[in-house]
């Protein structure tokens, strides 16, 4: 906390000080406050109200229908099917992308000369630009001119139309989507690794602890604790908010069998204009974040407690 | 006995790890081989990895051609640019007043933040398109900065940073007669430059790669991010010419990539900052 | 059987030799400590004993048979780390137990979900909590078996990890500065315990620290470390009384010997600060030497006093005097030696008036004298020609080992 000299000042010194103190305040966060009101906060509520109404975009005015959109979205199959779609996704993703972030830790952790090479390989996926490594991967997983089909054709196995068939494209995107997040839960989980005292390890192998199981299971995996629950939370979070891929490779199709949330609400806001049903979807998709976050929020706390 | 465990262990390990990069790798390798392939060899269904001829003068001109590439990574570069330095500007001064003055309000301020902190920026996305196209500045460079103008990231992150600054330093300052900004600006501001640099990285990053809000606002391709700028780009090539396809793509992920190499540690510390906050 | 060899044992980092050729031999139920400055090798010897690090050359034994091929569980070793390294996850109870649970529950009655269905598992586990228990007991943290080690004082967590090392009962315990993440009161207090120990538990004890008062008033011997070898191996008095080496005599004792130059006369004898001591070095004329006095073998007195027969007394000018109480710490600028101050230690009453010029008056016996290489040079009374050392508490002068 921020103490001012107190001088041998009289109190009027004290008080004006204390007042220039407040002022300075005020002023140093008056511009991220207007914009937290005016980019945020504002929209946040205009969102709100909209969502109970039936404004579509270019409408001169606009009447309030209560729980309609929203009654609408419950029965809509084209949203109920982007809501299980979105579910399912990070159904795949999660464990995926957790799991192998993981694992490629643990390993590449021990790695002494390695090291530097498999963490900036296992990381470049982060860094590329997801639009058009996706346009790659539509190339590569072409049925007749990509080589995983080629592959496979060589091994014998029959070619798939990964991004065609309604039932292989969404945990084709899954995959696309594990590949492009792995690395970065790599660099989070290599920092709690790091953060493990060494002679923990030591104290353990003396103990008895010798085999590579035993020692993730006693030490890696407990303290590692912390780390897992905020890196399953935010690929949660990641994975939910999926668009990118979708809107470069699949279009939602075939027949909306990779239709997702997000790609509903853009297409529902900014092609078909319905602007206050896109609302609603939006307030649901804020609803499921919420409950993500809340969770993050609670792991956070948890994170000081072994001290 | 040991040694032989030792290295059937190693072989395990290495083996999965390299099993693990070749995924990651295939597709810019893909994309690299491909780019500079003719269009006969990429039509032929073969597993061929090198090309037999190389026509990679050929695809990157078409790229470069039939798409404005380059126009592409520069207005990429001043859209994240633009952002950074708004952004930096005002979560400064916010997160050194949250963090060393007492104002009326600064609690609710803070609790707000916090709560901001959870709202991606594809909810209040609606209403500002509203907005924006009310006041007609949609298809303009401000209106892709606009939403993020505001970090409340940075301010949260500055704030921790600025909380662990000695309180004796800033009374001696004062006493010297500095006024509070340059105070911030002069000598905490340098002391918290790793943090700093550290979320550069970060934000310039999630806005180059950024898709959802750019696709939004914007329909001129002239200012589109490389992002918006591939995705034009794409359905205008649709099916055909992969080689120019892949040449693009090459094009516009170099320059993070090569970022990223370069400047390996202060990406990772950015990335990581997300796990320390 | 838990006596403890190391035959030999060299280490070498990449191209730094850390240790070099270290032979020790410590008998079954001795505490032995290894003493040093940082980076003389104690550290990296007592972890290639626990098998945490492999020696570069020679072998370790632990009640004769060499377990240099033992992993470290595997050695009968428990070790307490400076940092205690306790699992900060885990309860008290289950930091102790996690040994026992090691040796005595297979892996599959260890997983997680998979353990339950072990029949003997219940059974095992009780025994285990009955032995943690008793363990607890001794070391008094009986209270403290449900906390983490998050909520405990450093004192309690310094018992939690030698209770971990006793439930094991290993032939020898290595203990890794343990004392010196406390405070300097409960470090005190500490040494007692753990000499209190050591006796009870019988066990071979092989210690390490760099604080020489540990090491001498706890160990039945000491081995001083410097630069990868054992200086001196000895008991604490024999450390103390007969150094090898003036690195030793410099290390040992509080406040530090004082070392003042000397040359060897024509006649063979040792002149230092003017004063020539009766005694013979057997070196040839105009050597020079290291002598070394330990405070309390100084007597000073007012200048013009006369000394006492025996005695060789140099001129000295007060320099400063400080008091603790029972005994006052004079320090003095020696005459003729510009820059050597000398403390002496004297009792409160026998101290001489405070100011100005002294007579600092000592007997040669007291001298250590070392040579130009810093080893130590055998001296012999002239008239008796004997070395007249004495090490209290024993009967003939050992010979120093190196």
């Amino acid at each position: 906390m921020s103490t001012l000299v107190q001088g041998p000042a009289a109190p009027g010194g004290l008080r004006r000080r204390e007042l220039m103190e407040k002022l300075t305040g005020m002023g140093f966060a008056l511009p991220a406050t207007l914009l937290l009101l005016t980019t945020s906060l504002a929209p946040l509520a205009v969102l709100v109200v909209m969502a109970f109404t039936d404004y579509d975009l270019g409408n001169l005015d606009f009447k309030f229908i209560g729980l309609a959109n929203f009654g609408k979205a419950m029965t809509d199959p084209a949203f109920r099917r982007a809501l299980w779609n979105t579910f399912m996704y990070v159904a795949i993703v999660l464990p995926l992308a957790v799991g192998l972030g993981l694992l490629v830790a643990v390993l590449v952790h021990g790695r002494k000369r390695t090291r530097s090479f498999y963490e900036v390989v296992y990381f470049l996926p982060v860094t590329s630009t997801l639009i058009a490594m996706a346009t790659v991967w539509t190339f590569v997983l072409h049925p007749k001119l990509g080589p995983v089909n080629a592959l496979l054709d060589a091994l014998g196995i029959e070619r798939q139309a990964f991004l065609s068939d309604p039932g292989l494209v969404l945990p084709t995107l899954a995959l696309i989507g594990v590949w492009h997040l792995a690395g970065f839960n790599m660099v989070l989980f290599l920092a709690g690794l790091t953060a493990i005292p060494k002679d923990l390890y030591e104290a353990a192998e003396v103990d008895g602890c010798a085999n590579p199981i035993d020692r993730f299971l006693t030490i890696t995996w407990p303290l590692l604790g912390p780390t897992t629950m905020f890196v399953i939370v935010t690929t949660s979070i990641t994975a939910f908010k999926v668009f990118d891929t979708v809107a470069v490779m699949t279009h939602g199709g075939p027949i909306g069998a990779s239709e997702v949330l997000l790609y509903s609400i853009y297409l529902e806001g900014f092609q078909y204009f319905h602007t206050a049903y896109a609302a609603a979807l939006t307030v649901v998709f804020l609803a499921f974040i919420l409950v993500f976050s809340v969770i993050q929020a609670f792991v956070l706390d948890r994170r000081t407690h072994y001290g | 006995m040991k040694r032989v465990r030792r290295v059937v262990g190693l072989l395990l390990v290495h083996g999965f790890l390299l099993a693990g990069a070749a995924f990651v790798l295939l597709p810019f390798v893909w994309m690299l081989v491909t780019s500079i392939k003719p269009p006969d060899e990429i039509f032929t269904a073969t597993l061929r990895l090198w090309p037999r001829h190389v026509a990679a003068v050929d695809n990157y001109s078409r790229a470069l051609t039939s798409a404005p590439l380059l126009r592409f990574g520069l207005n990429g570069l001043i859209v994240c640019a633009g952002i950074l330095v708004v952004q930096l500007l005002v979560a400064i001064p916010c997160a050194y007043a949250l963090a060393k003055l007492r104002f009326p309000g600064r609690n609710v301020l803070f609790v707000l933040t916090l709560l901001a902190l959870a709202i991606p920026v594809q909810v209040p996305a609606l209403p500002l398109y509203i907005a924006l196209a009310n006041i007609g500045l949609l298809n303009t460079y401000v209106s892709m900065m606009v939403p993020f103008f505001l970090s409340v990231f940075a301010i949260f992150l500055l704030r921790q940073f600025f909380k662990g600054f000695p309180d004796d330093i800033l009374q001696a300052a004062r006493l010297d007669g500095m006024s509070e900004l340059e105070i911030v600006w002069r000598i905490v501001v340098p002391s918290a430059w790793p943090a700093i640099a550290a979320f550069a990285v970060f934000s310039f990053v999630a806005h180059w790669n950024d898709l959802y809000w750019p696709l939004i606002v914007i329909s001129d391709a002239n200012l589109a991010p490389p992002p918006l700028g591939m995705m034009f780009f794409a359905d205008a090539e649709t099916g055909s010419n992969y080689g120019a396809l892949t040449a693009a793509a090459t094009i516009l992920t170099a320059p993070l990539v090569i970022a990223f190499l370069l400047a390996r540690r202060h990406f990772i510390a950015g990335i990581t900052m997300t796990g320390v906050k | 059987m838990a006596s403890v060899a190391l035959r030999s044992i060299s280490k070498s980092f990449d191209t730094t030799q850390v240790l070099s050729n270290i032979d020790l031999e410590i008998a079954d139920g001795e505490f032995v400590t290894l003493v040093g400055a940082s980076g003389c090798g104690k550290s990296t010897l007592i972890r290639i004993i626990a098998g945490l690090e492999p020696q570069s050359a020679g072998s370790v034994e632990v009640g004769g048979r060499a377990i240099d091929h033992l992993r470290p569980h595997e050695r009968r070793v428990a070790m307490v780390f400076q940092s205690y390294a306790l699992y900060p996850h885990m309860s008290v109870a289950a930091n102790i137990a996690l040994p026992l649970s090691m040796q005595r529950l297979s892996l599959w009655e260890r997983l997680p979900l998979v353990k339950h269905l072990s029949p003997r598992r219940r059974s095992v586990t009780r025994g285990i909590a009955k032995e943690v228990d008793a363990v607890a007991a001794q070391l008094q943290i009986g209270a403290l078996l449900a906390r983490r080690p998050s909520q405990l004082s450093g004192g309690q967590r310094q018992r939690v990890a030698l209770g971990r090392a006793m439930v094991r009962h290993p032939d020898v315990f290595l203990m890794d500065e343990p004392l010196s993440n406390l405070d300097a009161k409960l470090r005190v207090h500490m040494r007692s315990e753990l000499a209190e120990l050591h006796a009870r538990l019988g066990a071979t004890f092989v210690y390490v620290t760099h604080d020489q008062v540990e090491a001498m008033t706890m160990s039945d011997r000491v081995a001083m470390m410097d630069a990868g070898r054992i200086l001196q191996l000895g008991t604490p008095s024999e450390l103390y009384a007969r150094p090898a080496n003036l690195k030793v005599a410099q290390f040992i004792g509080s406040p530090a010997i004082n070392v003042l130059p000397g040359q060897v006369d024509s006649g063979g004898r040792i002149v230092v600060a003017g004063a020539a001591l009766p005694v013979d070095a057997s070196l040839p004329a105009g050597s020079a030497v290291s002598v070394g006095l330990r405070p309390e073998s100084i007597t000073p007195l007012p200048a013009g006093h006369r000394p006492p027969r025996d005695a060789v007394s140099i001129g000295a000018r007060l320099r400063r005097v400080e008091n603790l109480g029972a005994e006052y710490i004079m320090h003095c600028d020696v005459d003729g030696l510009d820059g050597t101050v000398v403390t002496c230690r004297v009792s409160a009453e026998s101290a001489p008036p405070g100011d100005g010029a002294l007579l600092l008056a000592f007997s040669p016996f007291a001298c250590h004298v070392f040579d130009a290489a810093g080893e130590r040079i055998r001296v012999v009374d002239d008239a008796s020609r004997r070395e007249a050392v004495r090490i209290p508490g024993a009967t003939a002068v050992p010979n120093p080992t190196r």
